[in-house]
């Protein structure tokens, strides 16, 4: 047995410094279902006791409700939309001999670095010159912007990782475009295609930026949520309907980062040598 | 049609690709239930050529046809050929059965008839019970036989085979060398199949076309290709081969003699056509149709030499034999008749010699 070298000792400093990492990222998070079962309605400690009177009160509260309606309203068709566009995009990308291949791939993935306020007010001041009403279309048109790179991003792995010559074997036994597409392309890319209908569906329905600047009348849920911040004792219950948030909307993302990788290295891997 | 019995013909198809000629002006015509091989190296356009047959490729000019019918607008699910390609394309979500049945969804079939003609493939490629297998725990050889049964199965009139025992080692390639020789023979389809291995090519087919920088150098059948190529780059290609340079002389109707560098006055059996006397040519002359000797064969032309290196290889050995006025050391190839037999030569000096008939004539570069 050879003597342990660097490469091969684990190095304690780098996994305490991992863990307050991880501690630091996630502790605030963990700190609002917490009081969200607290009876006092100031955030402090010590606890007082516990209570599941904030998730009553939000029950019964219509505003709530509307505003989670609206949310769906414009995450729903968002995430549909941006996905379908992704595919298209991808498959392109991936496919076809686009000149500047590089470049439009970077013009796609730009809202990822761009803040978001920006594109908010840019597309605020643009709506507002063309005299469109702000609604929750508005909305759902910032959100497609924010949730396009993601889709992108989700599916093109997925498309660059399959074999050309399937398709070509697919239309060599008898297939035309749409059944090829159909029987071959859209089966391999349809982990993806949930991966990203989840991922961008979240992003949506947790969007706040685009929302604030873009929505008329009818608001989504995260500005519901900031607009109940200015009454101390609504407080618990924007706790409340945090930790139901978490709750939902942390499994869909980790089922649609799963999902999103399944298969991918299986199938690539395993093709024989060309 | 062409006039003659052609199945696939392929006239003056070039191709570029940019600026890059990747087809060169190719005509070739393939008869029906013949076992066609495309060889050359990579880089050649063999698989260009095969694309352009399958449908992936348009040619940029010339003209494909098949049984009779032009194929320069018919999109590959129309054309009566089917491929298997270089990576088998294996539908990676289906099973072994859905693969193989993959081409039957507009024949009309019930359930029932379309699983009896997958399972007869099954028999057919020996790969019986796979039905339900999945891509993945698939071998190289099993992907390969499937790809195989899932383009029989539509009864092509052409199978384009791309390099698809490229992937296999060397055993089992072998093993399928043969298997698919023999299938060939069995459904009589036409194959046109793509190798840049000069053995396999030489083992499968009835006749091989040499391509080369995306032209055609010769299209003949393996014995012809290896006995009487028609240029130093099909005889470099194929095969070793000792080239000597030389002039050809004339004599009326006594026939020709070559004089060459290193091998004397050869006198040709018969005159080759083309080259007037006083040309430049080259004698070509493969490494096992020379003969060793201690002494001086009487019945065959032959020049003395010694040995310059000498490599052993189990069932023959490669002797390297310097000899007089030439550089280059004659490669010979002999078979290891003795187990314990002294190689030739190692005592000095020994005669090399050759029959006049195994000798090829070619132009000078």
């Amino acid at each position: 047995m050879s003597a342990p070298t660097f490469l091969r000792r684990p190095n304690r400093v780098l996994s305490v410094y991992a863990i307050l990492f991880l501690a630091a990222l996630y502790f605030p998070i963990l700190l609002i279902p917490l009081f969200s079962f607290n009876t006092s309605i100031y955030v402090r400690f010590p606890l007082e006791g516990f209570t599941t009177e904030w998730f009553g009160q939000l029950w019964d509260r219509q505003p709530m409700w509307d505003s989670l309606w609206a949310s769906f309203k414009v995450g729903v068709p968002v995430s549909i939309l941006s996905t379908t566009l992704g595919v298209l995009a991808a498959r392109s990308i991936a496919r076809d001999r686009v000149p500047g291949r590089s470049a439009v791939v970077t013009f796609i993935m730009l809202p990822l670095v761009i803040p978001t306020l920006i594109f908010g007010v840019a597309l605020l001041a643009l709506l507002s010159r063309l005299g469109v009403p702000l609604s929750l279309y508005t909305v759902a048109f910032g959100h497609l912007i924010v949730c396009l790179p993601f889709a992108v991003a989700t599916l093109l792995p997925r498309f660059e990782g399959f074999d050309r010559s399937l398709e070509q074997a697919s239309a060599d036994l008898g297939e035309d475009g749409w059944w090829t597409f159909w029987r071959v392309t859209f089966p391999l890319v349809m982990p993806g295609i949930v991966a990203s209908l989840l991922l961008t569906f979240t992003i949506s329905f947790d969007e706040f930026i685009m929302a604030f600047f873009l929505s008329g009348n009818e608001t989504t849920l995260p500005i519901y949520l900031w607009t109940q911040l200015r009454f101390p004792q609504e407080f618990p219950s924007v706790l409340a309907l945090g930790s139901l948030i978490i709750l939902f909307s942390l499994p869909l993302i980790l089922i649609g980062m799963w999902i999103s990788r399944l298969g991918l290295h299986e199938d690539t891997t395993k093709e024989a040598k060309t | 049609m062409n006039g003659n019995d052609a199945y696939i013909s392929i006239r003056n198809v070039s191709k570029f690709f940019g600026t890059f000629q990747a087809i060169d002006d190719v005509s070739l015509d393939i008869a029906g239930g013949e076992f066609f091989s495309l060889l050359g190296a990579s880089g050649s356009g063999k698989t260009t050529l095969l694309s352009m047959l399958a449908g992936f490729e348009p040619a940029t000019s010339g003209d494909i046809f098949i049984d009779g019918q032009s194929m320069d607008l018919v999109p590959p699910n129309h054309r009566p050929v089917n491929t298997v390609f270089q990576n088998y394309a294996i539908f990676p979500h289906l099973n072994v059965r859905d693969n193989i049945a993959y081409g039957l969804r507009k024949a009309g079939l019930t359930r029932a008839k379309r699983y009896d003609m997958v399972d007869e493939m099954l028999d057919l490629i020996k790969l019986p019970g796979y039905g339900t297998r999945k891509a993945h725990q698939l071998s190289g050889g099993q992907r390969q036989r499937i790809a195989l049964a899932r383009a029989l199965i539509l009864r092509p009139k052409v199978l384009l085979l791309d390099e698809p025992l490229g992937a296999l080692d060397k055993q089992l390639r072998e093993q399928m060398q043969l298997e698919l020789r023999a299938l060939q023979r069995k459904v009589g389809i036409t194959f046109v199949f793509v190798t840049h291995d000069q053995e396999e090519a030489l083992t499968m087919s009835d006749r091989i076309a040499v391509m080369q920088g995306g032209r055609v150098l010769q299209v003949d059948t393996p014995a012809g290709l290896y006995e009487s190529p028609n240029s130093r780059a099909v005889a470099s290609f194929i095969g070793n081969m000792n080239f000597f340079p030389g002039k050809l002389r004339r004599n009326g109707t006594a026939g020709a003699v070559v004089e060459t560098e290193g091998l004397g006055s050869l006198q040709l059996p018969d005159a080759p056509g083309g080259q007037p006397d006083g040309a430049r040519v080259q004698v070509a002359l493969r490494p096992e149709k020379f003969d060793l000797s201690a002494t001086k064969p009487d019945d065959r032309p032959s020049v003395q030499g010694h040995l310059a290196n000498a490599a052993y290889l189990g069932e023959r050995s490669h002797f390297y034999i310097a000899i007089d006025g030439r550089e280059e050391p004659v490669a010979v190839s002999a078979q290891n008749r003795l187990r314990f037999g002294p190689p030739p030569g190692s005592d000095g000096k020994l005669w090399l010699s050759w029959s006049a008939d195994a000798v090829v004539v070619l132009d000078a570069e």
